[in-house]
């Protein structure tokens, strides 16, 4: 890796200050900045480290929301979310390896937003909030396409509020490689109907299937879904599935994730 | 009560405790004072004229020492293939140059064009992006049909096409065998991939060079299954340096499975730069650079043709391939798709008539050479998936027809010319039926079906031919080289023993086994043996480690060197007992004089041999130190049959092996638990490719698996628990410890029953689907499932 500067503030405040330097970039657990910077694909002047900002971190529940700090690794979320919000531990507790999930944070896979990542589904299914620094942004504006969001240069997520649905699960179909999602569902039903969110799957990123979110609102069982297919249209096509399987895979997944909900 | 000592006992490897400890000793362990660092500028198209390399800024930047370029080359030797093929008109294999650092053009994404030497990596690493090419970037060519058609991109200017050879064999059964698909009663034919793949053992390659001033010798330390192999290619053929200057060490070395085999123009490199700047140079793979510059395997497309009469027996096989080259030919490339592929078409089946034909075909990508198999498991492949296809067709048992048509009687030659020594292949079915509980198989499938899944059960056998091999043979059909192997049995003073071995450890397991065969021979404790091996400077000229060889031929020699180790230390023993030679015996340890209650312990007689104060020194020399060669008479032929059942989700296409089971025929075997670990370990990779691994470039010859995030390795998830049996051994008549190899067949035998496994539980899902190509994705068979 090329050399930079490093820092690693106590607080938000420093931290936010420390990011208006230039060419600063945030450094949440790492997971895809180190190797990135390994391959010296990226050069940043000075790297803000947010592990040492205790306000990020941890899980809590109040109300019907479970509210996860933005420092928060996977780990933790698999661990203390389980009571709570299963389907969201249980999508943290499956994202990569245990070394993995011991250093990756929400924020930092929100943040980043990789169109294979779990964690946007969960955001955007549950209808959750990013909460940064300076706002907070509702997941149907949070995610703006490949590696794209609604974050301003210098804001930094400090925790994600997720509305508690009534029934929830998590389908992913792992790339044999990297084991991430090559399509991954989320369904949650919520007092406001249900939201499908799938990854994995969209030149786009993240998005919701409105087909199925309105065929299950009013029949929440898998043979709701029956005859109904993703579009094809814009959808990823690469040396591990064709646009039309991801497609495919979208109605088998989203039927066995409304099955796993129960 | 199982052995706990000597042949036959499954002791517990003695490496491990270092390997497992962090206290190995590999190559990048080994820093030499004052070294430098070298980082290769590779090149990131597939096919370019190489213009200009500007390195004038990068010469000036903080830590560099030197910057070489091809130029820097000129005089010196390229790479040398080790075989040469002769085509189906008598005419050599076409041989471009494969020089050390790119000069004229690139030819595939990874070639070296500049080596940057600097003071730490880091710098040379920022000097080679300072670097300034100009390459104007060519067509390339990618697919091997496409590059052989007229006017395709030429990888080599001085060449008039990409063919390197067409090779036909046994040629002259080529009419016979078109006579005999034309009066078949029955012809299967299948066309099939037999994918690229990525070696990708877990330590990378790594090569410190060093010069000594004062001697002028030069000291390689590399990544090698063969420092003996690397040493004369080296010296003789691209450095000029003879072999008194020349040591080359390969120490711990951390996985090969044949890409470890090949001389790199990294080890040349360094080697050269040592000199050149008087400094030692050290070279580190990373994972990526491995991706691009590690020889990768297989490659294959093949079209199979089986013949049959009208009872079923088969009666010819014609077989048609293209084997990619890639670039240049590396060490041992041109061999592979030949003979050690054509000559192993007859499989476990007596067909009377085949040919093979293959065509050898340079393209713009990474080198392509001998991977865990090297040619057997294309061959293997090709054979058990066309008589499965043959069995459905034909609506018959695929078990049944393997058996009408096995080879009963032995020794058996083929018309592929080489003739099996020893086999039983209707034991080994029967016991793989037994074990693999096939009669339960039914059960299970209804049980699948239940869940929704599909269930197959898939079954091959397979012939490999390893304990390369018959220098007499091989030098007929091309090799360079003397495929022999050699050791030296070093008897110390106190009786303890040192064995020079020219078989390299990789993960095989030496320094336990063959301190077993000592111990066996001698009635001495392992304890008191130690293997040395992979220093060119401490072994004889042995060739080391590659197509499960070791055991076999130097293993042979050592036995052997033994022999004459006993020969000479009873005469000894009879000296100082005041008896005759010949009433001399050796057992646990002592030598006795029969019919009496006189011995002499072992030591004794070891100290008496280099203390030699009361010693027979009129007839015989101090010492005890014997070396052997050992060339093997014939090639060694393992065989088995695999049983392997799937689960295919009929949702997703995704396939999960329930359950496999081997049963191999490897002889005798000296460690139980180490020959089930290598074929186990076989096995997975043979899942890998089965399943998971892919090496794709797109059009234009870029690497598009060019990491682990896309290139899919097999992990122990993927695999199920194995029932291995070695109980149905039939030993090999041809060598002292009738052993046939173990470390390539589960990778040979695996591959196919896994594919008709997915087939046969295909077609029970009422799919008419009759071949899917590796690796058998979910989307591949999702595809295949959806037409």
């Amino acid at each position: 890796m090329y050399s930079f500067d490093f820092v690693r503030p106590a607080t938000l405040d420093e931290a936010v200050a420390a990011l208006a330097g230039e060419e600063a970039q945030a450094l949440g657990g790492g997971q895809t900045l180190i190797p990135t910077l390994k391959q010296r694909l990226a050069s940043p002047a000075t790297l803000v480290s947010l592990g040492g900002i205790a306000a990020l971190k941890g899980v809590s529940s109040s109300g019907g929301t479970l509210t996860v700090g933005g420092g928060t690794t996977h780990g933790t979320v698999a661990a203390e979310a389980a009571s709570v919000y299963p389907a969201l531990a249980k999508l943290a507790g499956n994202i990569g390896d245990p070394a993995v999930r011991n250093r990756g944070t929400i924020g930092g896979s929100l943040a980043n937003n990789d169109p294979s990542a779990c964690y946007p589904s969960a955001v955007l299914a549950s209808n959750a909030t990013v909460v940064t620094n300076t706002r907070e942004i509702a997941a149907d504006d949070y995610f703006q396409g490949l590696f794209t969001t609604a974050l301003e240069p210098g804001e930094i997520i400090t925790a994600v509020k997720f509305p508690v649905p009534q029934k929830a699960a998590y389908i992913k179909f792992e790339q044999p490689a990297s084991r991430f999602a090559l399509v991954g569902v989320f369904v949650a039903k919520g007092a406001d109907g249900v939201r499908v969110a799938v990854t994995g799957a969209s030149e786009g990123g993240v998005f919701r299937w409105s087909e199925a979110e309105a065929a299950l609102s009013s029949n929440f069982s898998a043979g709701a879904l029956d005859g109904l297919s993703a579009s094809a249209d814009g959808l990823i096509n690469d040396l591990h599935g064709s646009a039309a399987y991801r497609a495919h895979l979208i109605g088998v997944l989203t039927k066995r994730a409304v099955a796993a909900a129960g | 009560m199982p052995k706990d000592h000597g042949i036959g006992a499954s002791q517990k490897r003695r490496e491990d405790v270092r390997f497992l400890t962090g206290a190995g000793q590999y190559t990048d362990d080994i820093n030499v004072h004052g070294q430098a660092y070298v980082c290769f500028l590779r090149s990131d198209v597939a096919h370019g004229r190489i213009n200009k390399v500007d390195t004038a800024e990068a010469e000036a930047m903080p830590g560099v020492v030197r910057i070489f370029t091809g130029a820097d080359f000129e005089g010196v030797g390229g790479l040398p293939c080790g075989w040469q093929v002769t085509d189906r008109f008598g005419q050599p294999m076409k041989e471009p140059a494969h020089p050390v650092l790119a000069r004229g053009k690139v030819r595939h994404v990874g070639d070296p064009i500049a080596a940057v030497v600097a003071d730490s990596l880091e710098e040379a690493r920022n000097a080679a992006e300072a670097i300034v090419l100009d390459i104007e970037e060519l067509p390339a060519a990618v697919n091997m049909k496409a590059a052989l058609e007229a006017g395709a991109p030429r990888v080599h200017d001085d060449l008039s096409d990409n063919l390197c050879y067409d090779w036909g064999f046994v040629e002259d059964n080529r009419d016979a065998v078109d006579a005999a698909i034309k009066a078949a009663a029955h012809v299967t034919t299948l066309e099939l991939v037999n994918q690229r793949l990525v070696a990708n053992p877990m330590e990378p390659r790594v090569a410190v060079g060093d010069f000594n001033r004062a001697t002028g010798d030069s000291t390689l330390y590399t990544t090698s299954q063969n420092p003996h192999v690397i040493r004369l290619l080296m010296g003789a053929f691209v450095l000029g340096i003879p072999e008194h200057k020349l040591r080359v060490v390969a120490p711990d070395v951390g996985g090969g499975f044949g890409s470890k085999i090949f001389h790199y123009a990294e080890e040349a490199f360094c080697t050269f730069a040592a000199k050149a700047i008087n400094r030692p140079v050290k070279w580190t793979s990373s994972r990526a650079e491995a991706f691009l510059s590690d020889a990768q395997g297989r490659d294959h497309v093949t079209k199979i043709e089986l013949a049959l009469d009208k009872d079923n027996n088969f009666t010819a096989i014609r077989t048609s391939t293209l084997a990619n080259m890639g670039a240049y030919l590396s060490t041992f490339a041109s061999s592979v798709p030949t003979w050690l592929h054509g000559t192993l078409m007859a499989g476990n089946y007596k067909t009377p008539l085949i040919y093979v034909n293959v065509k050898a075909v340079f393209t713009n990508t990474v080198p392509v050479d001998a991977y865990r198999g090297a040619g057997r498991p294309e061959a293997t492949f090709q054979l058990e998936r066309v008589i499965d296809k043959a069995a459905r067709e034909l609506g018959v048992d695929p078990i049944a027809l393997r058996r009408q048509n096995f080879i009963t009687q032995f020794p058996y030659a083929t018309p592929v010319a080489v003739e099996y020594d020893t086999g039983n292949y209707v034991a080994t079915m029967d016991r793989l039926e037994e074990i693999a509980d096939l009669s339960g198989f039914a059960a299970r499938r209804k049980a699948s079906e239940a869940k929704g899944m599909l269930r197959g059960l898939g079954v091959n056998c397979y012939i490999e031919a390893c304990g390369i091999a018959p220098s007499n043979l091989v030098g007929q059909l091309g090799a360079r080289a003397g495929l022999y192997d050699a050791a030296t049995v070093r008897v110390n003073a106190t009786g303890s023993i040192s064995v020079m071995v020219g078989a390299h450890s990789h993960g095989q397991g030496h320094e336990t086994v063959f301190p077993q065969v000592i111990a066996e021979m001698l009635g001495i404790d392992e304890s008191m043996v130690e293997i040395v091996h992979g220093d060119s400077s401490k072994i004889p000229f042995g060739m080391g480690t590659y197509g499960s060889r070791s055991l076999a031929v130097c293993g042979s020699a050592m036995v052997r060197a033994t022999e004459k180790i006993i020969n000479k230390s009873k005469k000894i023993a009879a000296h100082m007992m005041e008896a005759a030679e010949a009433d001399i015996e050796l057992k646990d340890g002592k030598f006795s004089v029969a019919g009496t209650d006189k011995s002499v312990a072992w030591g004794d007689v070891t100290l008496a041999a280099y203390v030699p104060h009361n010693y027979p020194l009129e007839d015989i020399e101090p010492g005890l130190e014997e070396t052997a060669f050992y060339d093997p008479s014939n090639f060694t032929y393992p065989s088995g049959a695999y049983a392997c059942e799937v689960e295919v989700d009929p949702g997703t296409g995704k396939v999960t092996i329930e359950k496999f089971a081997a049963v191999d025929d490897f002889g005798n075997v000296v460690n139980p638990m180490i020959v089930e670990g290598q074929v186990h370990g076989g096995i997975g990779q043979g899942i890998g490719q089965a399943l998971l691994e892919n090496c794709v470039y797109d059009e234009n010859g870029q690497l598009l698996s060019a990491s682990f995030m896309d290139y899919a390795m097999p992990r122990a998830s993927d695999v199920p628990f194995y029932q291995v049996d070695h109980s149905c051994a039939t030993p090999c008549t041809h060598n002292p410890l009738g052993v046939k190899g173990c470390g390539e067949a589960g990778a040979i035998g695996s591959p196919p029953s896994v594919v008709n496994a997915v087939i046969d539980a295909l077609q029970s899902g009422g799919h008419n689907v009759t071949h899917i190509d590796m690796p058998v994705s979910p989307h591949r068979v999702w595809q295949a499932m959806n037409g």
